[in-house]
């Protein structure tokens, strides 16, 4: 259009469609991430039942969360009996 | 009266059946020309006809289509949208309230990119209550993203209705279009129409085949996701570029209908005795007739005034508009609505815009009239004119004048 400075168009749809899978990164939401405190966690895994975006896993010795997906909701520190859970500011810069 | 007149040596295909019918009879028939496969509607005065016609077409055999008969506006438009993406071609119609009933979906046609086109049967808002003719309607509504051609009589809405899908569908465009026709003056009063044969629109427009936007199992695609800014700023500018590509497509699409059925309307816009004119006037809709007759008694007493009939209100056409005005005397604007905030009507305040940059810059007068199926007469065009001819000769004349309530020559307090 003549009257307008020229667009950097990055989509090839005319209309609002989407013909692949489009993951949400939803760690980019996050401004508080969970930290487990090792020697509390009792590995009753319910931490990883309430997560809504499935981040929480197991290691050896205690459960952990994949901050690629975390938002930082503190579903799971509110849930977990054991007080296991820390909620911490994410700072980034 | 425009398209009535056919020069038959002009075009290429035999002339059509005439037949003298209303105009939602016009709009019926432009819309069973088009051969759409789904309707959806619910009646409204002074719609209400147009819904029977072609309830009463596809019952008789005549239109192959599914008629959906809907418990709403909004349920109508949403059948639409259904049956567009499903890759039909598609139509309804609506007035006044049930256009404001509509308008959840109205806008996401238009959003979605669905070509679908609606004849809007124009009528004035309520309150006061009314079922009378007025464009508050399908005015309010001109900046939901489609495009909305003004007609003047019955046989340009049947014309437009089958240029209007060309034009939707066309693959620079994909918006979906209305035809605005006045409520009763056009709706409800029988006209001469020629009725193009079949065979003849067939090769005019071709079947709807989409790809941008279609659920079809073999080639799945999610529709409308959940989407961020800057993706949907993407969108937006894309849908203002369909508007803007729009202008060309609806003169061109205009030539070849002309070219075919010797009827052209001039596009976006007919000048009326324009180009020798120093007066102007700018009309939208049937009242164009009037004031084109009050035109031509103009010139025969000597004032040198032309017309600009405006067809397309969205995508206005700015730079058309201020090169057929350029180095007018004055212009006058009759306005079948009004623009609450601006205390003038809707078309005086967007010319005004069109036409900031016009060098010495002429006289801009606006003229309200004929809301809730007031009639604009003859007279109020030669009050006009009048006070037109004075604001071009130097007098200051009033910015606004609201025909038919203002007072008379002579009579003012």
């Amino acid at each position: 259009m003549s009257n307008m400075r020229r667009m950097k168009l990055t989509g090839s749809y005319e209309a609002p469609i989407g013909t692949t899978m489009y993951v949400v990164n939803t760690g980019d939401w996050r401004y508080q991430r969970p930290v487990t405190i090792a020697g509390k966690c009792r590995k009753c895994g319910l931490c990883s039942l309430y997560c809504p975006t499935g981040s929480r896993y197991e290691e050896a010795n205690a459960f952990a969360t994949d901050l690629r997906y975390c938002k930082g909701c503190g579903i799971c520190a509110n849930e977990c009996g054991a007080a296991a859970i820390a909620m911490v500011e994410e700072i980034r810069t | 009266m425009s398209g009535t007149t056919t020069d038959d040596e002009a075009r290429v295909v035999r002339p059509g059946r005439i037949a003298v019918i209303d105009g939602n009879m016009a709009a019926a028939w432009g819309a069973k020309l088009s051969r759409p496969t789904v309707l959806a509607a619910y009646p409204i005065t002074p719609q209400t006809p147009l819904v029977e016609y072609l309830s009463t077409f596809v019952a008789d055999g005549e239109l192959d289509a599914d008629m959906v008969e809907v418990e709403s506006e909004h349920s109508a438009l949403s059948v639409l949208q259904g049956a567009s993406l499903a890759g039909a071609r598609t139509f309804t119609g609506t007035s006044s309230q049930g256009l404001a009933l509509m308008y959840e979906p109205y806008i996401r046609t238009s959003t979605l990119r669905l070509p679908i086109v609606m004849a809007i049967v124009t009528r004035e808002v309520i309150s006061p209550q009314s079922v009378w003719g007025g464009q508050q309607d399908a005015i309010t509504v001109r900046d939901a993203g489609w495009i909305q051609i003004y007609v003047e009589d019955n046989q340009e809405i049947l014309d437009s209705i089958i240029m209007a899908y060309k034009i939707a569908e066309h693959p620079d465009i994909l918006l979906p279009v209305n035809i605005c026709y006045d409520g009763h003056y056009l709706s409800h009063v029988a006209d001469r129409v020629e009725i193009p044969a079949q065979e003849d629109v067939d090769r005019f427009l071709s079947p709807y085949s989409p790809s941008h936007i279609k659920l079809d199992p073999r080639t799945p695609m999610s529709v409308d996701p959940l989407t961020p800014g800057d993706i949907l700023m993407e969108y937006r500018y894309k849908h203002v570029r369909a508007q803007a590509r729009a202008k060309r497509v609806i003169e061109e699409v205009d030539e070849e209908f002309g070219r075919i059925f010797g009827r052209p309307y001039g596009g976006l816009l007919e000048r009326y005795r324009l180009d020798d004119a120093s007066l102007a006037l700018i009309t939208l809709g049937s009242t164009s007739g009037t004031a084109k007759v009050a035109v031509d008694a103009a010139r025969n007493r000597g004032v040198d005034i032309g017309l600009i009939k405006l067809r397309a209100l969205r995508p206005f056409p700015r730079e058309e508009l201020f090169e057929a005005l350029h180095g007018k005397a004055a212009i006058g604007i009759v306005d079948r609505n009004v623009c609450f905030g601006w205390m003038t009507g809707v078309v005086y305040a967007e010319v005004c815009a069109a036409l900031r940059l016009l060098p010495d810059q002429p006289p801009l007068i606006d003229f309200v009239a004929g809301l809730g199926g007031a009639d604009i007469t003859f007279k109020h065009y030669e009050r006009a004119i009048s006070l037109l001819q004075q604001a071009a000769s130097g007098r200051t004349v009033a910015e606004v004048t609201w025909l038919g309530i203002d007072f008379e020559p002579g009579e003012e307090p």
